[in-house]
């Protein structure tokens, strides 16, 4: 299955929304959270970012989702064979992601449906 | 004064001499560059360059390596970590690529150093998707590295072209102030960003004056 890593510069914010798009999959899904600095302060911290690609890696790709600017540029640095950074919504497209790679996607569906996720309307 | 732009003289103790001179710069502006940062983005930048170049030097000290390509890979690697948001990433980046086009050499020459800062920054520029004129570290860098490539190129020494890049990347930090943002934290603030220096081009500016400060006495 591919994993999936949400990195926030809240902590709190990552852990919730890898907890909210676990509920809405409602079956097992590969999601790691990766907010914060190490001491729990606003940030990005690389160390916890390569401990949650490792978590995340059960061989079929992890995708990267980080919310907006310094996480954008941590998650880049991890960009290699199997490893995607997607430029999506962070919510919406952690539950699109989250949805397709528990149905079996792959790497590039997963990758897809999260950028599908720019185009979704609310209302 | 000054060595011969073949000539390979700068050894792993003068890129070391040049973090340890850029970290007492940081030191001594950290509040200038946090306050430029207060102005159009999130009032950090001083304190968090102070933070990672302090421990660049605290981890050369400990065990400087052999090479100056592998002293620049060790400090890109310390910044990614310990300095934060993007400018960790992206001097971190800036470092890594810039030692790793030094390769193995025990010692290199002016005219490697210029192709050095410009994979360094090829490798910002990448990583940030940044092009001049986006009121970034880009717009010191650039023109830091173009002028150390023409300065090379007409055979200056050390010193001279050294000041060159350094003179380059101030005017070039200056240039930022009425430029409106379209990269980072203060790309939010559109046309509020112009009449700011941006605070990533200052400290790139007061990175390659250390290098030049250092080059000036080897």
């Amino acid at each position: 299955m591919v994993g999936i890593v949400l990195i926030s510069h809240s902590g709190p914010l990552a852990a919730e929304t890898a907890a909210l798009a676990a509920g809405v999959c409602g079956v097992e899904v590969v999601l790691e959270a990766a907010g914060g600095t190490e001491d729990g302060g606003l940030g990005t911290s690389p160390d916890l970012v390569a401990a949650a690609v490792e978590r995340a890696d059960r061989g079929d790709g992890v995708l990267l989702i980080p919310d907006l600017g310094g996480a954008a540029l941590t998650a880049r640095l991890f960009e290699g064979p199997g490893v995607v950074v997607a430029d999506v919504p962070f919510v919406e497209g952690a539950i699109s992601a989250a949805v397709t790679a528990s149905a079996g996607g792959s790497l590039e569906a997963v990758l897809a449906a999260a950028e599908e996720a720019r185009h979704f309307r609310k209302l | 004064m000054g060595a011969e732009v073949g000539a390979e003289v700068l050894t792993p103790a003068f890129f070391g001499a040049w973090i340890e001179e850029a970290a007492r710069s940081v030191r001594a502006e950290r509040d200038e560059l946090t306050r430029l940062d207060a102005a159009i983005g999130d009032a950090d930048h001083g304190t968090n360059l102070d933070r990672g170049f302090t421990e660049a030097v605290r981890a050369l000290g400990e065990r400087c390596p052999a090479t100056p390509g592998a002293v620049l890979v060790l400090v890109g690697s310390t910044l990614i970590r310990k300095v934060g948001g993007a400018s960790g990433p992206l001097y971190g980046t800036a470092f890594r690529e810039a030692g790793k086009a030094l390769g193995d050499a025990p010692a290199v020459s002016a005219a490697d150093l210029a192709a050095a800062l410009t994979a360094g920054v090829a490798g910002v520029r990448r990583l940030g998707s940044a092009a001049e004129g986006d009121k970034t570290m880009v717009d010191a860098l650039a023109p830091a590295a173009g002028a150390l490539a023409e300065a090379v190129r007409e055979g200056r020494g050390l010193d001279d072209a050294l000041g060159a890049a350094s003179a380059a990347a101030a005017a070039g930090a200056a240039a930022t102030i009425p430029m409106p943002a379209r990269k980072g934290r203060a790309s939010y603030l559109g046309p509020r960003s112009v009449g700011h220096q941006d605070p990533g081009a200052t400290s790139a500016a007061l990175i390659l004056r250390a290098l030049h400060t250092v080059a000036a006495r080897w």
